[in-house]
């Protein structure tokens, strides 16, 4: 009997400790930056939901497009309704690995995240360099990358391709604190 | 005991070794609330105002047009030998709040108006199911076909419209907009013609792209004017929106393109040919600083 409460007991010592491993964010944060000739354009996203396992180093982000805060309504309408369509596809995802997680210490260093960025229903292969910073008590992500428009079926028409870049620059600071 | 298998099997449950990042991030997504956007393309569904306003800040350049008669035959083109045109600004002084000045050459009427959005449509948390705005606007006649030695006051030259507009967006493809509305008029031609005229306005928008919908509009009229046959005004028309600019192709038996005349003056038959085609073609430009870039490059 003594021996089934101990298995019990230590059951339920593995499933909190599991779950101290994983960590969460529902406030990360991401931007956009659109530059061209004619115009600047800047979205900011600060609901960005994101988790790493701390067990495999694996990460999941969800973005909800409609999140994306506008300096003018105008450009969110267009964002919306004529380009990433998010009545169709509301949310972009990222699934993917931080490479050689196990081996990162503490304190701010370099890591290398790869995986399937998937925005306006259309996954690509992503790779790129991040600022870590790895604690106990969170884990931090900060970096950016480009993002070829084209590449995820978001057509630009002729009349405002002065205004929109092909290429729009992805920031982001992920602030992962532990799950419970 | 009991209790503590129970509890290790809850917590199993509740955090699984196998589950998926993805279905935690579901179960984990707040309930945002969402405010539904371009329930309409531009501020007007044909003729009338639709709940749309321009953006804050944003100054709004619109060109209304309307061509004679389509049954008038090939030696009035069609039609396109008369025109009749407003033109008009309208600016964003808030998100909800929207004023413009317009200037119709029918009757060489000066009009101005505002429109406020009261509620706004929305999903998730404390949602709501219709967007409402609500309009006004003053209408000043200056055409001098009066009698010179009786010529009204200023006040005579005034008409007033109010309105209650109200649309929901059903899906990204459907949207549809009631707006009962009231009309006065300072002073009439006839005794019997009624100084104040109740109407309601229905008004639809079938998105067929991304920039493109197709739109129907019809007001029926509670209360006619006697000293003329007026009829009830119905307008079909095409949305086709590029960057800033808002282009609406129309077919209407209505000329006119402020409410008090549109909607209690207009005597074409749609059916019987009396249709005349126009446009309303709208470029908005932002005012205020413009920001560059604040990010890190």
């Amino acid at each position: 009997m003594k021996s089934i409460h101990i298995l019990f007991m230590s059951l339920l010592l593995i499933n909190v400790a599991q779950a101290q491993k994983k960590f969460i964010t529902k406030k990360g944060f991401t931007s956009f930056y659109s530059h061209s000739p004619l115009e600047d354009i800047t979205a900011k996203n600060h609901q960005v939901l994101s988790i790493i396992d701390a067990e495999t180093g694996d990460i999941a982000i969800s973005i909800l497009m409609k999140s994306f805060m506008f300096e003018k309504l105008l450009m969110q309408e267009h964002f919306n309704e004529n380009y990433v369509e998010s009545d169709k596809y509301p949310k972009a995802f990222f699934k993917g690995k931080i490479l050689q997680f196990s081996t990162i210490t503490s304190g701010p260093q370099t890591a290398t995240v790869e995986g399937l960025l998937t925005i306006h229903g259309v996954s690509k292969k992503i790779q790129t360099e991040v600022e870590i910073t790895k604690n106990d008590s969170n884990i931090l992500l900060i970096g950016s990358f480009p993002v070829a428009v084209e590449e995820y079926n978001i057509k630009i028409p002729s009349i405002v391709i002065k205004n929109i870049a092909e290429v729009v620059k992805i920031d982001f600071t992920l602030d992962h604190q532990p799950y419970k | 005991m009991k209790k503590l298998i129970f509890l290790t099997f809850l917590t199993i449950g509740l955090k699984g070794f196998s589950q998926d990042l993805f279905d935690i991030l579901e179960n984990e997504s707040p309930e945002t609330k969402i405010i539904t956007i371009a329930t309409f393309k531009g501020t007007r569904i044909l003729n009338g105002h639709s709940i749309e306003n321009s953006p804050k800040k944003g100054l709004v350049f619109l060109i209304s047009h309307r061509f004679g008669r389509i049954n008038t035959g090939i030696d009035e083109l069609y039609g396109l030998d008369q025109s009749n045109i407003r033109f008009a600004f309208e600016y964003g002084v808030t998100n909800d709040l929207m004023l413009g000045l317009g200037r119709s050459s029918f009757d060489k009427t000066y009009d101005g108006f505002f429109k406020y959005k009261v509620l706004k449509q929305s999903t998730g948390p404390n949602s709501l199911p219709v967007s409402v705005s609500m309009f006004g606007s003053a209408a000043y006649r200056t055409l001098k076909d009066f009698d010179p030695a009786n010529e009204p006051t200023a006040s005579q030259k005034m008409s007033y419209t109010a309105q209650i507009l109200m649309a929901r967006k059903f899906s990204p493809g459907f949207s549809l907009q009631v707006s009962p509305t009231y009309i006065h008029r300072n002073s009439v031609a006839l005794t019997n013609d009624p100084h104040d005229i109740l109407a309601v306005g229905i008004g639809n928008r079938i998105k067929i792209s991304n920039r493109v919908s197709i739109n129907a509009e019809y007001y029926y009229t509670l209360d006619q004017l006697s000293s003329f046959e007026t009829t009830n005004s119905i307008a079909f028309g095409v949305d086709i929106e590029t960057g800033g600019h808002v282009f609406q192709m129309i077919l209407s038996n209505s000329i006119t393109m402020i409410e008090k005349s549109f909607i209690t003056e207009s005597t074409g038959d749609f059916f019987g040919g009396d249709i005349h085609f126009g446009f309303n073609i709208s470029r908005t430009f932002q005012m205020g600083k413009h920001k560059k870039g604040k990010l890190k490059k």
